[in-house]
């Protein structure tokens, strides 16, 4: 009887709290002025935000090169992830990611603001917890599940398709490449192709020696290079002889902005990818 | 004189040395080839992996290495012979630097992208440039102070102009290039920078290398060499444009590489007893072996991380340039 009454006021002490912590849960006001200063969650918010709630996206946004929803980004003030250009927004909720400038995200939040940081997404499963992370924040649940449900049905229609097992090598301005723990690896996975830098043990971005990409005679070569309509030595790795004489058939210009975040669209990438693998195999 | 008797010894040891480091060069690389493989598929005419990697990647940065090399040594003791001054070099009075930002303005305008030689000719202009606003600067009898000080202020401005130049490109990728600029490297240098830097380079040897006498004559005085009727404008002439043209080009395909100029030719005039004729081709072949030595340890040391040329070239020439100050501080006091 004791016990009961003991568990008893417990429970009534619990449902009490609880009640005592949803008001502040619940009064957590839908943001109706939002700024993002990262072109990842640009995308995802505009991806998810309801009409009108989405206020400001950073410059990067509107770049074909960086971006894959530079158009929609026109729709939206432009900021530039300076502290006093977001203040004067008067924002009620910013998205920033992990790599913005330390001081700015510091600075803004010292200002009262509430800055919420992103990640940048290393595989598929980070591209769904930042969806479902985003549509909790903006009160647009609904929403993040349906392009959480695109998402793994991208994924299954990948996984339909045999995994072809040919071999590919990311290579981009200055030689890096992309290896293990890594957005790029996961999309070669799931496109069926087994990824050079990964079978070399490499983690994370780094350079991979034009020698090396030589040796490891790789079947696919990705090239993800954008044109800045200006030059810079980075981008001559792409062009020397050695290069060019090993990818005069076998590189693919990968879709690059569609690969920088993950969202729903970056599976372009990989039903892409899935494609030139099933062609090369029929030549 | 024994130094006399030790000085064809000498040039073939260096000589030696040179060819050794070069055959070396050709065998580091992140691919792990047999030396035996590499020299074999250096000459065959397969068209495999390794041939490719042989011919079209280790190849021209084994030239380059040694040229550059050659370049930076040569001029470096050209330029302490004319100017009479021990800390002269391309890299202390500015030459280097001047040519960065020639290079970066034709590389980053696209001017080189459209025509090739836009590329050492522009290199070649900022180091003529150096070279005079250097020596109007310091004068006829500028002394070792002032030689330094307008090589130091040249050296800023042609920095902070590369910068700004690097900084203003819409490349994303440019403004990091700074660093490559400023110390030099020849990571995945090819053929085609062979062929566009070699002819100015070796131009540029032979205007220095006529120098011979003239800085011998030189050692003497002024006065004293257009005595023994050395023609002190076609001197100048030959080592301004002698220099910026093989400096000018070696800049424009592997940035500034600091010291060798200043090292090598220090360290072998003891050797070939201080004749300035005889340490010219002594410290080409000694600034071949430092860089051909730098590019080999960049590439062993830190293979993934692509290490700069004048980060090893300053680890030693930075220190040896302390002590030379401290040496020389009587004179420049």
């Amino acid at each position: 009887m004791m016990i009961l009454r003991t568990a008893l006021s417990c429970f009534v002490a619990a449902v009490l709290g609880m009640a005592a912590a949803l008001p502040t849960f619940a009064a957590e006001p839908t943001p109706r002025r939002i700024v993002s200063m990262n072109v990842c969650t640009d995308q995802l918010a505009m991806l998810i935000a309801g009409a009108g709630q989405l206020h400001s996206v950073s410059a990067l946004a509107g770049d074909p090169r960086a971006s894959a929803m530079a158009d929609e980004a026109r729709a939206f003030a432009v900021n530039h992830a300076l502290a006093e250009e977001i203040f004067l927004m008067e924002p009620d909720l910013i998205l920033a990611g992990t790599f913005s400038a330390r001081a700015t995200v510091g600075l803004l939040r010292r200002l009262g603001f509430r800055v919420e940081e992103f990640a940048p997404a290393r595989s598929f499963a980070d591209v769904r917890d930042n969806i479902r992370r985003i549509g909790a924040l903006l009160h647009r649940q609904e929403r993040a599940a349906e392009l959480v449900a695109q998402l793994d049905d991208g994924l299954a229609r990948l996984r339909a398709g045999a995994p072809s097992g040919r071999t590919i090598a990311l290579y981009e301005p200055n030689s890096y490449t992309a290896g293990a723990g890594t957005l790029a690896n996961d999309i070669f996975t799931a496109a069926g192709l087994v990824n050079i830098a990964e079978r070399l043990g490499v983690t994370g971005s780094t350079r991979l020696p034009l020698e090396q990409l030589i040796m490891a005679k790789p079947d696919l070569i990705g090239r993800s290079s954008s044109d800045y309509g200006a030059p810079a030595l980075a981008q001559e790795n792409l062009v020397h002889p050695a290069f060019r004489a090993l990818s005069r058939q076998d590189a693919i210009d990968l879709p690059v902005a569609k690969m920088i975040c993950g969202a729903p669209f970056t599976l372009d990438a990989a039903f892409m990818l899935q494609d030139a693998a099933a062609k090369q195999e029929r030549r | 004189m024994s130094a006399d008797r030790h000085y064809p010894l000498l040039l073939t040891l260096l000589a030696a040395a040179t060819l050794a480091l070069f055959l070396l060069s050709l065998t580091v690389g992140p691919a792990g080839i047999a030396f035996a493989d590499s020299m074999k598929a250096l000459f065959s005419d397969k068209a495999d992996g390794v041939a490719l990697i042989m011919r079209e990647i280790r190849l021209p940065r084994a030239i380059l290495g040694g040229m550059i090399g050659a370049t930076l040594g040569l001029s470096g003791a050209a330029l302490q012979g004319y100017l009479r001054n021990p800390l002269a070099e391309p890299g202390l009075l500015g030459i280097s630097a001047s040519a960065s930002l020639g290079a970066v303005l034709a590389i980053y305008t696209g001017l080189s992208a459209a025509f090739a030689l836009a590329l050492p000719l522009a290199a070649l202009t900022g180091a003529v440039a150096a070279v005079l606003v250097v020596q109007a600067l310091a004068g006829q009898r500028g002394g070792a102070l002032i030689v330094i000080l307008a090589g130091i202020a040249v050296t800023s401005f042609a920095g902070a102009m590369t910068s700004l130049a690097l900084n203003l490109s819409p490349n994303p990728f440019a403004a990091l290039e700074i660093m490559f600029w400023m110390l030099g490297s020849l990571t995945d240098r090819s053929m085609v920078h062979v062929w566009l830097s070699a002819p100015f380079m070796l131009v540029g040897w032979l205007m220095l290398g006529s120098l011979g006498r003239a800085l011998d004559a030189l050692t003497l005085g002024s006065e004293t060499a257009a005595s023994m009727g050395i023609e002190l404008r076609k001197v100048q002439f030959l080592a301004v444009f002698g220099t910026a043209a093989s400096v000018g080009a070696a800049t424009a395909v592997a940035g500034a590489i600091g010291f060798v100029g200043l090292v090598v030719p220090h360290i072998l005039r003891p050797l070939v007893g201080a004749r300035p004729s005889r340490l010219l081709p002594a410290s080409a072949l000694g600034g071949a072996c430092v860089v051909l030595t730098a590019d080999i340890l960049v590439r062993i040391i830190a293979p993934e991380r692509d290490l700069k040329l004048g980060v090893l070239t300053a680890i030693v020439g930075a220190p040896f340039f302390l002590w030379l100050v401290f040496r020389t501080r009587r004179s420049l006091l």
